[in-house]
């Protein structure tokens, strides 16, 4: 437990001073998300640790942003609550401050919400090395916009973050996990079909053949839901592993390394949950998708032009990132059209107006 | 009128149709005010657009003119948010309220900003899905007001705000640009600027079309009414519940002078003898619901409650309900006027607010009911006072303030859900420092460079915070001179 802010404040004055670039990072977990930095003046966060307020009974829990997911969640399990949004762990050491910068979110995305819904305040030191304060660590607070969210997701282009408040839920008192044997098609029109009825959903996964969905609130909420929609129940702890291993991308989608090296870019179609299946005549590589999010999030392995990719998202009402930029073929996230992009370099201006931090990393320019 | 004045009044003509313009004082006095009456304003006109193309075109006008805008939605706010701006228009939205699509297999509704908020609730109905938030005037209210005001409702708790049901909104900058925030899906690239666009107050762009998320109906709801012999006992119930793990669909409190206060009005059959009264819903299957229900009643008996009614039918739960439901126009009912507040403190700091209410009512010489959403901790402490004598008003003003004040120092905020439009304006000098109210004046720079969109109110300039400042070491002795009075 270690309070960094003086430091953080030393190090970007001086940057500042010196017009320089400085990346943020915490544990460099998600190094490869975003586009390619230049990585050589790095400001380090994960000394500034700590928890610093909790009270189950407030549901908000407040920490400092080098505080790492796990002692995070392992604090909350102790009095029975957790991370709604449940975000992606790509390795123990991952930060607080990482995954509000991250903006990414897990299984629970449409049902629960993602990391912006339980984003309640931050503290940032902003690009001239002032601190300042936004949110706060109450549910509803409409004072002044809301910069805590804009921060959400923003790949530290605005400030450094330093203190976070999360809003935090109740563990459910039961789950269950239900397999259906449907093509993707089919499997997207019944998993919104369920959705629009009053069942415990808060997690849904399409792959090869299988829709599995995640059901977890009251326990008789869960038994009638089970006899409701039948299917074939899976054993609790390999449930269990499924969606861990959705959550942090560890499933055999994402990880069989051998055969990843020749299916081109990993690319995450975010969609309207109602899109139309994608069938390989569309994208090469689209029949072995991975679907979550009730649809709404549509995983990809291809080899296919970057920009058919996002033309096809595009033309569905939604957008497509390059998620592992490992392969570096251009950019990773769908360009703004000009109004936005000019809001865009204005909100940078104002929050790091010497343009010292992440420079590139969202964007070019910004 | 300046020749100025007159030509943009021409020009708009010209942008709009003639039944959509309005400048004669006897048609523009009902936009003189929104939901807060005490502060008014005449515009020098009222533009009425039915599209978005007119709404283009009366943006590109007045951008032109270097003419403020004060975009209005139904007028139902209670912060002034929509007050008008004497050299500036008034545009309402109220024209454009058509519903676009439902669509109940992705559950969306995508809707023109005067849409009523219960209208979309209404027009989802038959397909089991309703739209969650549900400020207490849905039933005038439209949606893209509660866009700007991300507005709350006493189902937040469970369901969310408006940022948490909003998916998408399309809305036109001040020059006239038309600009879309998130996209169909659940995240779009860039920054989040859809999350800046939901409670700004109308003044980054003018909002045309909303795309919601809607949500299946649960198939019951019951309530517990609570009684407990004492505030503090009631505020830690609330604390109880919450760490036991229940997240209430609703969870009110209201202190005895407000349950007095609607009991003789509704007929509710509340507690008179109660210091406070716990509403604790809970809604979904038949199932969960009388589970929950039992669990938060031995949470509530344990927690000191001296009496437990469970609602044993819908319209056993509606009468529960109604008291709490009506507590403004009960407000209005035994005092002439009423002053809501609307700030918002950490659970466990409810009985020290209520404690340090008390002691100011004292102080003041005005009375206040309490009524609030207890589970997210949003106050809605009510001063009665009479409009009709100043000095009153004056007293009841400097009160609401330093409740403010005080939930700012509880570690809470001084707007939970009305925006602070022109009425907390001064208090937001409180809540945030110069360096952070620059920050906004950038954020909103960024979307309206001009700053000719619903210019001087949410954030106070370094000025005002100076002369704030100055009147609080006088408090009570200084009008609040730079604004408007009744």
């Amino acid at each position: 437990m270690a309070d960094l802010t003086n430091e953080f404040v030393a190090q970007i004055k001086d940057a500042a001073g010196q017009q320089s670039a400085l990346i943020i990072e915490g544990s460099g977990s998600k190094r490869w998300y975003g586009n390619a930095v230049n990585e050589q003046n790095k400001l380090s966060t994960p000394g500034h640790t700590g928890i610093l307020d909790y009270d189950p009974a407030e549901l908000v829990l407040t920490a400092r942003a080098g505080t790492t997911i796990v002692e995070l969640e392992k604090a909350l399990a102790e009095r029975g609550q957790m991370l709604p949004f449940e975000p992606p762990r790509y390795s123990l050491a991952s930060t607080l401050g990482g995954v509000i910068a991250a903006g990414l979110s897990g299984p629970a995305r449409p049902y629960a919400g993602g990391v912006r819904d339980f984003v309640l305040g931050l503290h940032i030191i902003d690009g001239k090395g002032d601190e300042l304060k936004f949110g706060g660590q109450v549910m509803k607070n409409v004072a002044g916009y809301d910069v805590s969210r804009l921060m959400t997701g923003s790949l530290g282009i605005l400030g450094l973050m330093t203190q976070v408040s999360l809003k935090v839920l109740p563990v459910p008192l039961a789950q269950s996990t239900l397999c259906f044997e449907l093509s993707e098609a089919a499997a997207i029109h019944q998993v919104n079909a369920w959705s629009a009825k009053p069942l415990p959903i808060t997690g849904s996964a399409w792959y090869q053949g299988v829709l599995s969905v995640r059901l977890a609130g009251a326990r008789a909420a869960v038994a009638s839901a089970e006899q409701q929609l039948g299917g074939t129940k899976l054993a609790p702890d390999v449930a269990l592993k499924l969606w861990i291993d959705l959550q942090n991308q560890t499933h055999a989608f994402f990880c069989n390394a051998s055969v990843m090296s020749g299916r081109g870019s990993l690319w995450r179609m975010s969609l309207p949950a109602i899109a139309p299946a994608i069938n390989a005549a569309t994208i090469p590589g689209a029949q072995d998708q991975l679907i979550e999010w009730g649809g709404a999030q549509r995983w990809l392995w291809s080899d296919a032009s970057p920009e058919s990719i996002r033309m096809l998202a595009r033309s569905m009402g939604g957008h497509a990132v390059l998620f592992n930029n490992q392969h570096a073929i251009g950019d990773v996230f769908d360009q703004l059209n000009p109004a936005l992009l000019a809001i865009h370099q204005r909100l940078k201006n104002t929050f790091d107006p010497h343009g010292i931090f992440n420079p590139g990393r969202l964007y070019q320019g910004l | 009128m300046t020749d100025n004045d007159q030509g943009l009044i021409e020009a708009l003509k010209r942008a709009l149709p003639a039944a959509n313009l309005l400048w004669q004082k006897e048609d523009t006095s009902p936009y003189e005010c929104d939901g807060l009456a005490a502060y008014r304003t005449l515009p020098l006109a009222v533009a009425l657009p039915e599209n978005e193309a007119q709404v283009r075109a009366v943006l590109k006008v007045c951008n032109e003119f270097g003419v403020p805008v004060v975009p209005r939605g139904a007028g139902t706010g209670l912060s002034g948010g929509a007050m008008p701006i004497q050299e500036g228009i008034v545009l309402s939205t109220a024209k454009m309220n058509q519903i676009l699509t439902i669509d109940p297999l992705s559950r969306r509704a995508v809707l023109q900003p005067g849409v009523r908020n219960l209208a979309i609730s209404d027009a989802a109905a038959p397909y089991g899905l309703y739209y969650a938030p549900d400020p207490s005037s849905q039933i005038a209210c439209s949606i893209g007001g509660n866009v700007a005001e991300n507005s709350g409702g006493v189902h937040c708790l469970k369901y969310g705000l408006t940022v948490n049901n909003v998916i998408q909104v399309r809305a036109v900058l001040m020059d006239g640009e038309v600009v879309e925030f998130g996209t169909e899906a659940l995240d779009a690239p860039g920054l989040d600027l859809l999350a800046v666009m939901i409670g700004s107050e109308g003044m980054l762009a003018v909002v045309t079309e909303v795309t919601v998320r809607l949500v299946p109906r649960p198939p019951v709801a019951r309530v517990i009414m609570a009684s407990f012999d004492d505030m503090t006992k009631a505020g830690n119930a609330v604390a109880d519940v919450i760490a036991a793990g229940l997240i209430p669909a609703g969870l009110e409190m209201m202190d005895k002078a407000a349950t007095r206060a609607v009991e003789e009005f509704v007929h509710a059959g509340y507690d008179l003898d109660a210091e406070a009264i716990l509403l604790c819903e809970s809604d979904g299957t038949e199932e969960e619901v009388s589970e929950e229900i039992e669990r938060m009643s031995a949470v509530l008996r344990e927690s000191g409650a001296i009496r437990i009614q469970v609602s044993q039918s819908e319209a056993e739960r509606m009468v529960f309900w109604s008291g709490r439901k009506n507590a403004f126009p009960a407000a209005g009912r035994i005092s002439p006027d009423y002053y809501c507040m609307d700030g918002t403190i950490p659970k466990k700091a409810i009985a020290t607010l209520l404690n340090q209410i008390k002691e100011m009512e004292d102080r003041y010489g005005l009375r206040c009911m309490n009524v609030f959403h207890a589970g997210d901790g949003n106050m809605h402490p009510l001063i009665l006072f009479d409009g009709a004598d100043e000095d009153q008003w004056h007293r009841a003003e400097t009160f609401g303030n330093e409740i403010l004040e005080a939930c700012v120092a509880l570690g809470g905020t001084i707007t939970g859900e009305h925006g602070v439009g022109i009425e907390k304006i001064n208090t937001m000098c409180v809540q945030f420092d110069e360096k952070e109210r620059d920050a906004f004046f950038g954020v909103k720079a960024a979307f309206d460079p001009a700053k000719l969109l619903n210019p001087d109110k949410a954030i106070p300039t370094l000025h005002r915070c100076a002369e704030y400042g100055r009147m609080h070491v006088h408090r009570g002795q200084l009008p609040h001179a730079n604004l408007p009075r009744f």
